[in-house]
Order: structure tokens, then C-alpha cells, then sequence
């Protein structure tokens, strides 16, 4: 009998607990809680948003809006003639000028089947390259800021400018050369630019071997990226990322290898660097050896630099003839194409950019889910985005 | 230095003058004195070592060699418009720099400067010192919350999980110089060092940076992590929460918090060249010596200068922690470190 009013009692109690313990429970569940990081963050270094539901710091969700900075480049080409666009164009990825306007020059130059000559495919190939290397120190220089490391993006900032100083000798302009023309260049290199060039190739490995020690080399660095941001290779192609994030999650695509009409890639002895991990720490590692094989390339090409004109015969005014023509080059940021559709006019009809970072970061969603706050910057400085570049 | 400021003063305006009246003149005396010109002095030296080390420019222009660009920066926020958001809690937004400065105000409180020359000679002088570091973390939080801005909640909560962790390992590093001088008071700690012997050497003292090595290891990376800097500066992380819990703020307020974290590494650094460095004492010269009293603080800031280096070596060149690979270094390997190195120490203290 007792023993059956105790248990009685021992329910009671035990029914009461419960219930003490759900109200608990109700009172404690935590509350999701919605962060903006930008439109204006630090992170972003443009005007890209964030809209991330957090749980405490764990995301639940990420989602990229875009279009702060959007200017409609798309349709202002539709009012320019050919040769005005390179202008406009400069500015997508604004950190890689000249890579910008080596496709849409191009393209055009497909339309008209007229070809530039050898030293300018040569030139126009060494500037690239440059931009190249320019836009990766920038960009690890950054993602080490974006980790915490302060000094690093001085070094960047600092060696950066062996090659803008180059880049100016011959264009005029360190960031909008605006120097490519249907047909070739608007101008042949200085005198003496070819051994300034060499040193300043030089000043770029040891660039890129002390950041190598200085933030590859750091075990903080390494714990802060190493299984952080993975992004197997079947999504990363199924989300059409390019250029270095693509390389970084191991898959061997590269346009200079795999398509160099109109550059002079296929007369450089270079490497496809990749990368199996597909973290954050592969895309930098990536980056920084493309970096350093850039500068292999801008060597042997300098050597091999053949002699004559630098402009093909075009007409004073030029008109393109009717029809499409799409080409695509491996930028910086990754695959940049332009598909213009001309009705033999003065302007072009319609101009289709298709710019590397809009389509890198469209995997922001699926990468970030489950991550921490603080791996959402690192994430977004291994997958390297200009602003410019995504909104155009 | 100070206490005989008192004695000095006291027959010249022949009047006795009262204890307090001793220690207040001591304290607001010392503050003026010392604390002012060294922080301003770090922040100086630090911001030429920081732009040598980044390769820029750093101050060139206020005073020479930018010696005054301290008081041009404070000139530039004195300026600035204080604003208060409008949600914020007005009270303890207010109040939170102060709350924070006093935690360094106090912690100074307790490091001697020569063997008179102290503000306040407290036979708990490290005990002291440990407990009003952690002052700082209410100010911090107080900033965070009350600023009413998700960034500022953030980083304050971070801070104070942070503050939290980093203040057991510190306090278990302190223990082993405390367990080898045999006293809680920092001027004894002191005369333990300069009258200590390396195996019968005393030429040199014994500064504990020798035989507390670990500790002083385990003290400069918890001291890193109070400070809220790189490698441990999520509460701040510029790039991830803006600036943490100092985002609302402008002005004098964010000069406060700004100053307060240059002049609390400079004490901190100061409390680590005292427990381990040897405090304001140099070899060869015996500890009793009168010359102590105006060569000490010398001394000690040449110290506190080395210290303040090397924690500012580290700050510009790490990058940053997550949080929880934070905690895991603070629980699972400083702090076991920390007690190896206390049973160590327990048991030589024993042997010798």
C-alpha cells in the first residue's frame, strides 16, 4: 500500500518536474536572430549583403543580395562605339583592368576576322599575366586582413606596385589602362621595359615567398581555413564556379591552357596548378601559385617577344559586321566571356558580360550553411570576389 | 619615489599631513605622473614599431618624430560629436569606457616603481592585481549591451567568454612566481628576484623569467588574449562584427577604449616585468641602493617597453583565433600547463 502512494507521490513529482521542465525549455529555446553583414561591412570591401539567420553564431542561412553597385554596363555598351567600351569595361574587376578588355577586344576581333599581330598578342598576353599576379597578391593580402592578420595586406599593397609601375610604363594608367584596340595595342612598350620588367618579376617571387612563410606558413592561418568552406568538385561545377575556386576544389579547367586562341599561352612552358581539398586554404594556396607561375610566364615571354608592328591594318572607323561571337578567357577572378551580337553598326547591338565573381559567389548559400560567424568572412575571402565584378 | 614626495613636503609647508591625505597624494600624484607619460609613451613607441613593421609611414608630422601624436588624436576626437544611439541604454552606454579605464587605473595601483616608490603597497599586491583586471570585463559587456546593436552584443559576448577563459591560466602562471618568492606583495617579489641565486650565483638575481619560463609563456599569451588582441581579438574583429563593441562609439568614448587598450598593455606588461623580468631591478647594483628610487622607474619602463614590444610583435603578425579554437587552447592546454608547471614549481620549492 505504501508503496504504491509513494509511487503515486514519485509520479506526482515526477509529472511535475516535467512540466517545470518543458516551461523551462519554452522560456530557453533561443530565438534566431537576423544579421545584415553589409550592404556597408568591412568585410565586403564594396557593397555586396549578407542576410544571415544566425542561431547563436551558427548560421542557418546565408543568402547574397546583390546589386548596390549595379551599373549597367550591359546596356551602356549598346550606346558606345567599339572602341569606347574598353573604357567601361575596365572597371568590372577593377583590381584586373586589363584582363577585362582583352575578351571583349576579342570577340570583336572574331566578328571583323581581323588578327593582331604577333608582338601584340605577346604584350597583350605579359599584361594579362600581370594583371594576374597583381589582383592574386592583392586578393591573399586581403583574405589575410579578413583573418585578422594586419600586416600582411601592407606587404600587398606594397609589392603591388612593382607591377602597377610596369603596367603604367607601358598603358599610362596603373589601374585603367584602357590600352587594348581591335587589332591590336594602342602603343609598343618602352625602352628598357623588358629588363625593368624581369627585376620587378623577381620582386614578385619574393613577394609571394614571404607571403608564403609569413601567412601560409602560420598555424593560426592554417586552423582557421584548413576544412573550412569545403566545396566538392561535382558542386563546384554544378554551381559554374571557375578560375582559382575551381582549380582549388581539385578540378584541372584553366581557359589559358585549354583555350588560348588570341593569347600566346601555348608558347609558355607552365603548369595547371591544383588543388584536391576544395577548402579555403586550397582556393589561397591556388592563388598563390598561380601568382608565382604568372611570373614564369611574363619571363618567358619577355624572351621570346618577336619584333614587328604592334596594330594590324583596321579601318579608321570600325564598323563590326553582322553577327555573334562569344569568347571567353581565364581573368583573375576566373572565366570571363563576352557575347556580342553586332548588326554591322557603329555600336554594338547587344553586349552579354559574363563576369567570374557573379557566378563564384552564387555558391554563398550552400557553402555557408552550418558555418560560425567568423568563418563566413574567411570563406568570402578564399572565394575572392571584386564588387565590381559581381555587379557590373 | 612618491611616498617620499610626502616626507620631502611635509617640513616645508610644516604641516603633518594626514594619512589619507598621504595616500591620496600619492595615488593622484603617481597617476599624473607616470601614467600619462607612459602610455603616451607606448602609444608612441608603438605605433613607430607598428609602422616599421608594416612598412608604412606611421606619425610624422605632430612633434618630433611624432612624438605628439597622441595629443593631436585626442584633439581630433575631443571634437567629435559624442553620439548616443537612439535605443541604446543610456546609462550603461555612458558609463562603459569608464568602467574600463578604471580597470586599468587600478591595476597600476599595485606595481612598485623602487623600493619606496609605489602607489600603494598592498601585501595582496598580485592577488589585487587579479582582481581588478577583471574589472574590465563588466565595462566591456556593459558596451556591449548597451549599445543595442547586433554587432556590439556580439563581440561583447565574445569578450566576455573570452575575458573569462583567459583569466584562469593567467592567474594559475602567477601562481608559480608566487609560490617561489613566498609572498603576494609585488615589491617582494621584486626584492625575492634581486636577491635570489642561480645556484649559488647571485651576481645577476634570480629573475623568474629563468625558472618560470612556462609561466611567463602562458602569462604573455593570457595577457594577449585579456587585451582583446590579435591572435585573440574576436571581440573587436574589425573585419567580422565591424569593431566589436566599441561599433556605437565616437568621440571621447571611443578615444577611451582606444587609449584604454595601449595604456592597459603597457600595465600589463608593466605587472609582467615586475613577476617575472625582475621589476625595477638591474644586476649589479644592489637592491637597497637609494639610486633605486629615481633609476627604478627607468628601469622598469625600459621593461615594460620589451614586454610591450613583444606583445605587439605578436599582434601584427598573427591572424586571428575562432572562438571556440580559443576556448579549446585556454581549457585543454594552457591551463593543464599552467598546473603542471605550478606542481613543478610546488615540489622544487619543496627539494631546494
Amino acid at each position: 500500500m505504501t508503496a504504491t502512494a509513494g509511487s503515486e507521490r514519485e509520479q506526482l513529482a515526477y509529472i511535475a518536474a516535467k512540466a517545470a521542465d518543458s516551461r523551462v525549455n519554452v522560456e530557453l529555446e533561443t530565438e534566431g536572430m537576423t544579421l545584415n553583414i553589409g550592404p556597408q561591412h568591412p568585410a565586403t570591401h564594396g557593397t555586396l549583403r549578407i542576410v544571415a539567420k544566425l542561431d547563436g553564431e551558427q548560421v542557418i542561412s546565408a543568402d547574397p543580395v546583390m546589386g548596390y553597385m549595379h551599373r549597367g554596363y550591359e546596356k551602356l555598351t549598346e550606346v558606345r562605339t567599339y572602341p569606347q567600351v574598353t573604357t567601361l569595361i575596365n572597371r568590372i574587376d577593377w583590381l584586373g583592368s586589363f584582363a577585362n578588355e582583352v575578351p571583349f577586344i576579342l570577340a570583336a576581333e572574331k566578328l571583323m576576322e581581323v588578327e593582331a599581330p604577333p608582338r601584340a598578342v605577346w604584350i597583350r598576353t605579359i599584361l594579362f599575366e600581370m594583371s594576374r599576379i597583381a589582383n592574386n597578391l592583392l586578393g591573399l593580402g586581403d583574405m589575410a586582413a579578413q583573418l585578422g592578420a594586419v600586416t600582411p595586406v601592407f606587404y600587398a599593397f606594397r609589392d603591388r606596385e612593382y607591377v602597377l609601375n610596369q603596367v603604367e610604363a607601358v598603358t599610362g594608367g596603373r589601374f585603367h589602362p584602357n590600352f587594348d584596340r581591335i587589332g591590336g595595342l594602342k602603343d609598343d612598350i618602352p625602352a628598357g621595359w623588358i629588363a625593368s620588367t624581369k627585376d620587378s618579376m623577381i620582386k614578385m617571387r619574393q613577394a609571394a615567398d614571404e607571403l608564403e612563410s609569413l601567412v601560409f606558413g602560420n598555424e593560426i592561418f592554417t586552423t582557421r581555413t584548413r576544412g573550412i568552406g569545403i566545396i566538392p568538385a561535382e558542386v563546384a561545377l554544378e554551381y559554374g564556379m571557375s578560375g582559382s575556386n575551381l582549380r582549388g576544389s581539385g578540378v584541372d579547367w584553366d581557359l589559358r591552357r585549354d583555350s588560348p586562341w588570341g593569347l600566346a599561352y601555348d608558347q609558355a612552358d607552365w603548369k595547371v596548378w591544383t588543388h584536391p581539398d576544395g577548402d579555403s586554404y586550397s582556393r589561397a594556396w591556388v592563388r598563390l601559385q598561380e601568382m608565382r607561375e604568372g611570373t614564369y610566364i611574363v619571363d618567358q615571354l619577355l624572351d621570346s617577344l618577336p619584333s614587328g608592328p604592334v596594330m594590324a591594318k583596321v579601318p579608321r572607323i570600325i564598323k563590326v559586321p553582322e553577327g555573334e561571337a562569344w569568347v571567353e578567357t581565364e581573368n583573375p577572378l576566373g572565366a570571363m566571356g563576352y557575347y556580342i551580337v553586332s548588326k554591322g553598326d557603329l555600336v554594338p547591338f547587344r553586349v552579354k558580360i559574363r563576369s567570374a565573381s557573379f557566378n563564384n559567389i552564387a555558391i554563398v548559400p550552400w557553402v555557408l550553411k552550418g558555418v560560425y560567424v567568423p568563418d563566413i568572412i574567411s570563406i568570402l575571402a578564399s572565394l575572392y570576389f571584386i564588387l565590381g565584378d559581381i555587379d557590373r | 619615489m612618491i611616498s617620499s614626495l610626502s616626507t620631502v613636503l611635509s617640513p616645508v609647508l610644516a604641516v603633518e599631513i594626514p594619512y589619507w591625505g598621504q595616500t591620496s597624494l600619492r595615488v593622484l600624484g603617481g597617476l599624473v605622473a607616470i601614467l600619462l607619460p607612459a602610455g603616451g609613451l607606448v602609444y608612441v613607441y608603438l605605433f613607430k614599431m607598428m609602422s616599421f613593421m608594416q612598412s608604412r609611414l606611421g606619425p610624422m608630422e605632430a612633434g618630433p618624430y611624432g612624438s605628439l601624436q597622441l595629443l593631436a588624436e585626442v584633439g581630433k576626437f575631443l571634437q567629435k560629436e559624442d553620439i548616443v544611439p537612439a535605443k541604446a541604454d543610456r546609462l550603461v552606454f555612458l558609463g562603459a569606457p569608464f568602467v574600463v579605464l578604471i580597470s586599468t587605473f587600478l591595476l597600476l595601483l599595485a606595481v612598485p616603481f623602487g623600493p619606496d616608490a609605489w602607489f600603494v603597497d598592498l601585501d595582496t599586491g598580485v592577488y589585487f592585481a587579479m582582481a581588478v583586471s577583471s574589472v574590465s570585463v563588466i565595462g566591456i559587456l556593459m558596451a556591449g549591451w548597451g549599445s543595442s546593436s547586433k554587432y556590439s552584443l556580439l563581440g561583447g559576448i565574445r569578450a566576455a567568454g573570452q575575458l573569462v577563459a583567459y583569466e584562469l591560466p593567467m592567474i594559475l602562471a602567477v601562481l608559480g612566481v608566487v609560490i617561489q618568492a613566498g609572498t603576494l606583495n609585488m615589491n617582494e617579489i621584486v626584492f625575492a628576484q634581486a636577491n635570489g641565486e642561480i645556484f649559488g650565483f647571485g651576481g645577476i638575481g634570480n629573475p623568474y623569467i629563468l625558472t618560470q619560463f612556462v609561466g611567463f609563456a602562458v602569462f604573455l599569451i593570457a595577457i594577449q588574449a585579456e587585451l582583446t588582441q590579435p591572435p585573440f581579438d574576436m571581440p573587436v574583429a574589425e573585419s567580422e562584427l565591424v569593431a566589436g563593441y566599441m561599433t556605437e562609439y565616437s568621440g571621447l568614448r571611443f578615444l577611451l577604449f582606444f587609449i584604454g587598450e595601449f595604456a592597459t598593455a603597457g600595465v600589463f606588461s608593466a605587472i609582467a616585468a615586475v613577476l617575472f623580468l625582475g621589476g625595477w631591478y638591474v644586476p649589479f647594483l644592489e637592491p637597497e641602493h637609494n639610486l633605486y628610487n629615481v633609476l627604478g622607474p627607468l628601469v622598469l619602463m625600459a621593461k615594460i617597453f620589451g614586454v610591450a614590444g613583444l606583445i605587439f610583435w605578436f599582434r601584427f603578425t598573427y591572424p586571428r583565433f575562432r572562438e571556440d579554437q580559443l576556448q579549446r587552447l585556454a581549457w585543454k592546454f594552457l591551463i593543464p600547463i599552467a598546473l603542471v608547471n605550478i606542481v613543478i614549481t610546488g615540489v622544487l620549492k619543496v627539494v631546494f
